[in-house]
C-alpha cells in the first residue's frame, strides 16, 4: 500500500491503496465517485473516461502511482452545476437512453473540443471511436458535439 | 371525456388510501444518499399528500408521481408518469418523478419486456391520474360549496368558473385525499391531451450528465464489501475442486468459499434460468483487490453429465424441460449440425393450400439459407446486484428487470417469507432481456447471508460475456415457387436453431399466399440462453425481408409494391384465419416510407434497402440508403416509419427508434459469439465486436403514423426489420447477397 495525494476535480485527496490499482477504482472505491464507469477493463469501451492534465485516459488501465500531481478531472467536476458546453447539449439533444456510458462520451467529447474546437465530422468519428454505446445513441451524441462546438 | 369504471383497479385504489390514513407526509428516497440537485428537486415541501399509490401532491402544488416499471434506458421513468400527470391535469414542470418501490398490488406489472410496459400500463396509469384529479375536484366543490361536476381543471390549478374561484392542487391536496376514491372516473378525449404527445426531455437527463449515482453498481453503503464469482470456463463443464490458499493471503481479501444458486428441491421459474450454479465467491473489501484474488484461484473443473433443466413459465405456471447434453461444443460443429437439419423435413407448425403440388409444379424455385450467431447482450452495466441479508430479512437493490419473479427466487433461497424480501430498482445500463435472468440476486442474498453483512456482487465483463444466456444461434431456410409467367405460387420456410427455432409461423407473409409451408427444429445444447431483444424476431425478420427482396426481383418488381400487393391480398382475401398481424397497418407504414423516403426517385445514387416487420404489437418499416466510400459501405441516412398508435413521448420515441436502428445494424453487420470446446472464443470487447461511432448512420428519419390507437411498445419493434433492409442495401451496393450474419465478415471479400 501507499500513501498518495491526488488532485481531483481542484480538490487534494489522500489515499492508500496498491500504487497498481487503476485510477477508475480508487475513483469508484475509494473517493466514492462513481461518475466514472466500469465498462470493460482493458480501455475497449471508453466508459471509465476522465481527463488527466486535460487529456481524455482511459482510467481502467491507468495506474495510480503514475498519476502523481497531475489533475484529474471526472464527470463530476466537468462543470460545477453540470452547464458545460458539452453537458448542455447533452440535455438539448436528450442524448440518453440508459445513460450509462454517456460519462465517458462526455468526457471524450469534451477533451475533443478543448484541444480542436471545430472538429470535422471525420474528426468526431475519430476522437469518439473508442466509447462503445450499447444502446446506439451515436447520431445524437454526434449532433450534440456539433452543437456543443458551435456554443463554446 | 370518456368514464370508464375503475372497478379493475378497486383493491389497488383501496390500499393506497389505506396507506395515505387520509394524508400522510412521505419523503423522499434517495439513492445511496445523494443530493438533488435540479432546482426543482431542491424545493422542500412541508407536506406531501398521497391520493393514491402512484400520485402525491405536496402544500405548495408540486407532484410527484411514481413510475412503476423498472428504467433499462427505454425512457419509461418519463413516459409512464407523463401518462399520470395527462390525466390528473398538472404543469408537467411541477411533476417530480421518483421510482416506485416493488409493490405489485399497487403498481401491477413492474417488469421491463416484451415491449409492453407502455401497453400494459396505459389505461392503469391514465386511471391513477384521473381518480386523483377526481378526488381534487370534489375536494374543491366541497369546500367552495358547488357542485363538481361545475370545476374544472388545467395546468396544476382548479377552477370555478361561475363563482371565479380558483385554488392550487397543493392547496387542496389534505382535502382531496380526504376523499372516497372514485367507482368511475373519466378519462381525457386524445384530442385533449396536452402532456401525451409532446416532447419531454428525459426526466434522468441532468443526473446522467453529470454523473450522480443512479446505478447498481453505483450503489454505496456503509460496511459493504465486493464480491465476485468464478463460473466455469466453459458450457459443459462444472466445478471439480479449488485451491484458495494464495487467494485468501492477499490483500483485502476477508473469505473464499463455494455457493449453489439453488437449493436441490428449488422448481425453477424462467427467470432462474442459468446453467453455472456451482460458483467460487471471492469476498473483499475493494473491487480492484477481490479482481486480483479472483485472478490467483486454482480451479478444477470436470464435465457435466447430460441433465434435464426444468422451468415454470411465469405467467401460466406451466412447466417446461430442456435437454443438456454432456460435451464441449463448437460453433463449427454446430453450423454443420444446423445446415444438416435445415436440409431436412422438420415438424410442421402451419400448412394453407397444397404446397407440395406447387412446388412440384413449379417452373422455378428460388432457395436461399440465412444463419446468426449466437449473442451476448453485453449490457454497458456489467451484471451486479446489492444485497444486506440478515435473519429477519433481506434487503436488494440494482438492475433487474424481472423484480417481482426473483424477490420469489430470493425468497425461496434464504428461507424467509416473501414479505421480508425488499428490493429497490435502480437505473439499469442496458437490458435487452440479459436482466429478466436474475440469477444475481439470488447469488448476492446467498453470499450476503453467508458472510452476514451487506455486499455488492460485481461480474468482471469477461464473467459477464462468458456467463451463458445468450441469443440462440439460428438457421433459415425460403424456398418460393414461381410458375411461368414469374408469379408467385408458393412459398415455404424451414426454421430451427441451438437451441430453438425462430419461427413465428401466423406471421406475414403467412396469409398472403395460397399455398404456404412452416416447419420448425431445434438441436439440443448446454448452452443456456434467454431473451434478447426482440426474441425470435431479430433473426427471422431480417432473413424473411432479405428473402422477399429476391422474390420481388426474380419477379421484377419493386420490393415495396411487392410487398403492399401480398399486403391487400392478407387484407382482402386472407388465407387462412390465425394471421397474427393487421394487414391495413402493415402497408400503412410501407406507405409512410415509401413517401417519406422519396422511394421512387430514380435520380438517386444512393443504393437502398427497404424492409419491414411486426412484432410486439408495433409496425415497422425502414429504407436503408448506403453509398459505398473507398470500397467499404457507409450508411448514409434511414428512413423508419412506424406504427405504434398514441405516441407517449415523441423524443424519447424517437430516440429509442434510433437506438433499435444502430443496434440492429451494429449486431447484423459485426458481432457474433463463437465456442471452442465449449469456451467462448469472445470474452471482452478486444475481441467481440460491438458496433462504433463512424459506423452508426450519418443521419435516421424516424415518422410515426397519427392515429389515437392506444399505444404500443418501441422497445424491440424497430430493432429486427433493419437487419434486412441493411442485407438489401448491402446487395445493391456490391451487387452480391449477404446471408450469414456478421455480414462485415461477408463485405471484406465482397468489396475486396
Amino acid at each position: 500500500m501507499s500513501r498518495l495525494t491526488l488532485s481531483v476535480n481542484g480538490n487534494d485527496v489522500d489515499v492508500d491503496v496498491d500504487p497498481n490499482t487503476p485510477l477508475l477504482w480508487v475513483l469508484r472505491d475509494h473517493l466514492q465517485l462513481v461518475g466514472t464507469k466500469y465498462g470493460c477493463g482493458i480501455a475497449q469501451c471508453g466508459a471509465c473516461t476522465v481527463h488527466l492534465n486535460g487529456v481524455a485516459v482511459r482510467s481502467c488501465i491507468l495506474p495510480v502511482s503514475i498519476v502523481g500531481d497531475q489533475p484529474v478531472t471526472t464527470i463530476e467536476g466537468l462543470s460545477p452545476e453540470g452547464t458545460h458546453p458539452v453537458q448542455e447539449a447533452w440535455l438539448g439533444h436528450d442524448v440518453p437512453q440508459c445513460g450509462y456510458c454517456q460519462a465517458g462520451q462526455i468526457m471524450t467529447a469534451a477533451a475533443l473540443l478543448a484541444q480542436n474546437p471545430s472538429p470535422s465530422d471525420d474528426e468526431i468519428d475519430g476522437a469518439m471511436s473508442g466509447n462503445l454505446c450499447r444502446c446506439g445513441t451515436y447520431t445524437r451524441i454526434h449532433a450534440a458535439i456539433k452543437t456543443a462546438a458551435d456554443n463554446r | 371525456m370518456a368514464t370508464v369504471k375503475t372497478t379493475l383497479d378497486r383493491r389497488t385504489f383501496l390500499q393506497a388510501s389505506a396507506l395515505a390514513g387520509g394524508g400522510m407526509m412521505l419523503r423522499f428516497s434517495w439513492l445511496a444518499g445523494s443530493e438533488p440537485t435540479t432546482d426543482l428537486l431542491d424545493r422542500v415541501q412541508e407536506e406531501w399528500f398521497d391520493l393514491n399509490g402512484f400520485v402525491k401532491i405536496g402544500t405548495d402544488g408540486m407532484v410527484t408521481i411514481m413510475s412503476p416499471n423498472p428504467e433499462i434506458g427505454q425512457n419509461v421513468k418519463t413516459s409512464m408518469p407523463m401518462i399520470v400527470a395527462e390525466e390528473l391535469d398538472v404543469d408537467w414542470h411541477q411533476v417530480v418523478v421518483e421510482q416506485a418501490p416493488l409493490n405489485t398490488d399497487i403498481f401491477t406489472r413492474q417488469l421491463a419486456g416484451g415491449s409492453q410496459s407502455i401497453r400494459q400500463g396505459w389505461q392503469g396509469l391514465r386511471m391513477a391520474g384521473a381518480a386523483a384529479r377526481h378526488m381534487l375536484r370534489e375536494a374543491a366543490a366541497q369546500a367552495w360549496g358547488v357542485s363538481a361536476a361545475d370545476v374544472t381543471t388545467a395546468a396544476g390549478v382548479l377552477r370555478h368558473p361561475g363563482s371565479g374561484r380558483s385554488a392550487s392542487f397543493g392547496a387542496l391536496a389534505s382535502a382531496a385525499a380526504e376523499r372516497p376514491i372514485p367507482e368511475e372516473v373519466e378519462l381525457k378525449n386524445v384530442k385533449d391531451f396536452t402532456i401525451i404527445g409532446t416532447p419531454r426531455p428525459n426526466v434522468d437527463g441532468h443526473k446522467i450528465v453529470t454523473g450522480q449515482p443512479l446505478f447498481g453498481l453505483d450503489y454505496q453503503r456503509d460496511g459493504m464489501l465486493i464480491a465476485m464469482i468464478a463460473h466455469p470456463p466453459a458450457f459443459g463443464m462444472k466445478l471439480k475442486s479449488v485451491d484458495d490458499t494464495a487467494a485468501r493471503a492477499m490483500p483485502g481479501i476477508r473469505d473464499v468459499f463455494t455457493i449453489n444458486t439453488f437449493e436441490p428441491d428449488y422448481d425453477k421459474h424462467m427467470f432462474d434460468a442459468t446453467c453455472f450454479t456451482d460458483l467460487v465467491v471471492v469476498v473483499g473489501n475493494t473491487t480492484w483487490e477481490v479482481m486480483n484474488a479472483k485472478k490467483a484461484l486454482q480451479l478444477e473443473w470436470e464435465a457435466t453429465d447430460e441433465y434435464l433443466d426444468t422451468y415454470a413459465h411465469y405467467i401460466t405456471g406451466a412447466k417446461s424441460s430442456r435437454r443438456m447434453p454432456a460435451g464441449l461444443e463448437d460453433s463449427r460443429t454446430h453450423a454443420a449440425q444446423m445446415a444438416e437439419l435445415g436440409a431436412r423435413s422438420a415438424n410442421v407448425v402451419r400448412r394453407d393450400g397444397d404446397p407440395e403440388t406447387a412446388f412440384a409444379n413449379a417452373a422455378r424455385v428460388l432457395e436461399r439459407s440465412y444463419t446468426a450467431p449466437f449473442l451476448a447482450h453485453n449490457c454497458m452495466e456489467p451484471m451486479n446486484f446489492f444485497a444486506n441479508v440478515t435473519d429477519r430479512s433481506a434487503e436488494l437493490a440494482g438492475p433487474v428487470q424481472t423484480p417481482e419473479h426473483m424477490e420469489r427466487s430470493v425468497a425461496a433461497r434464504l428461507g424467509l417469507p416473501l414479505g421480508r424480501v425488499d428490493i429497490q430498482m435502480t437505473r439499469m445500463g442496458g437490458g435487452f432481456g440479459r436482466r429478466l435472468y436474475g440469477h444475481f440476486l439470488v447469488e448476492v442474498a446467498a453470499i450476503s447471508q453467508k458472510m452476514n453483512a451487506p455486499i455488492k456482487l460485481v461480474y468482471t465483463r469477461e464473467d459477464d460475456m462468458t456467463y451463458g444466456i445468450y441469443r440462440p444461434s439460428y438457421h433459415a431456410t425460403y424456398r418460393a415457387a414461381f410458375d411461368a409467367d414469374d408469379n408467385l405460387t408458393a412459398l415455404h420456410v424451414r426454421a430451427g436453431g441451438i437451441p430453438e427455432s425462430p419461427l413465428f409461423a401466423n406471421r406475414f407473409p403467412a396469409g398472403a399466399v395460397d399455398n404456404y409451408l412452416a416447419e420448425a427444429w431445434a438441436i439440443d445444447s448446454n448452452v443456456s440462453i434467454g431473451a434478447f431483444r426482440a426474441p425470435r424476431s431479430n433473426f427471422i425478420a431480417g432473413a424473411e425481408q432479405a428473402f422477399l427482396d429476391e422474390v420481388a426481383e426474380t419477379m421484377g418488381k419493386d420490393p415495396i409494391a411487392l410487398r403492399l400487393e401480398l399486403l391487400d391480398r392478407a387484407r382482402t382475401n386472407p388465407v387462412g384465419e390465425r394471421n397474427d398481424y393487421d394487414a391495413a397497418r402493415y402497408a400503412g407504414v410501407l406507405e409512410l416510407v415509401r413517401d417519406e423516403s422519396d422511394w421512387g426517385n430514380a435520380e438517386t445514387d444512393l443504393h437502398r434497402g427497404v424492409a419491414a416487420y411486426f412484432c410486439h404489437n408495433t409496425y415497422v418499416a425502414q429504407v436503408l440508403d448506403m453509398v459505398v466510400e473507398d470500397g467499404t459501405p457507409v450508411i448514409q441516412d434511414v428512413h423508419c416509419a412506424i406504427d405504434c398508435g398514441i405516441v407517449v413521448n415523441p423524443l424519447a420515441a424517437t430516440n429509442l427508434a434510433e437506438g433499435g436502428i444502430v443496434d440492429g445494424i451494429g449486431h447484423a453487420m459485426y458481432s457474433g459469439l463463437t465456442l471452442t470446446d465449449g469456451v467462448p472464443d469472445q470474452q471482452n470487447f478486444d475481441r467481440y465486436r460491438l458496433i462504433r461511432h463512424g459506423e452508426a448512420p450519418k443521419a435516421i428519419h424516424v415518422h410515426f403514423v397519427q392515429n389515437e390507437i392506444d399505444p404500443t411498445g418501441l422497445g424491440e419493434p424497430p430493432f429486427p426489420p433493419v437487419m434486412g433492409a441493411l442485407a438489401n442495401a448491402l446487395y445493391r451496393a456490391t451487387g452480391k447477397r449477404v446471408y450469414d450474419q456478421p455480414f462485415a465478415r461477408q463485405i471484406g471479400v465482397l468489396m475486396g
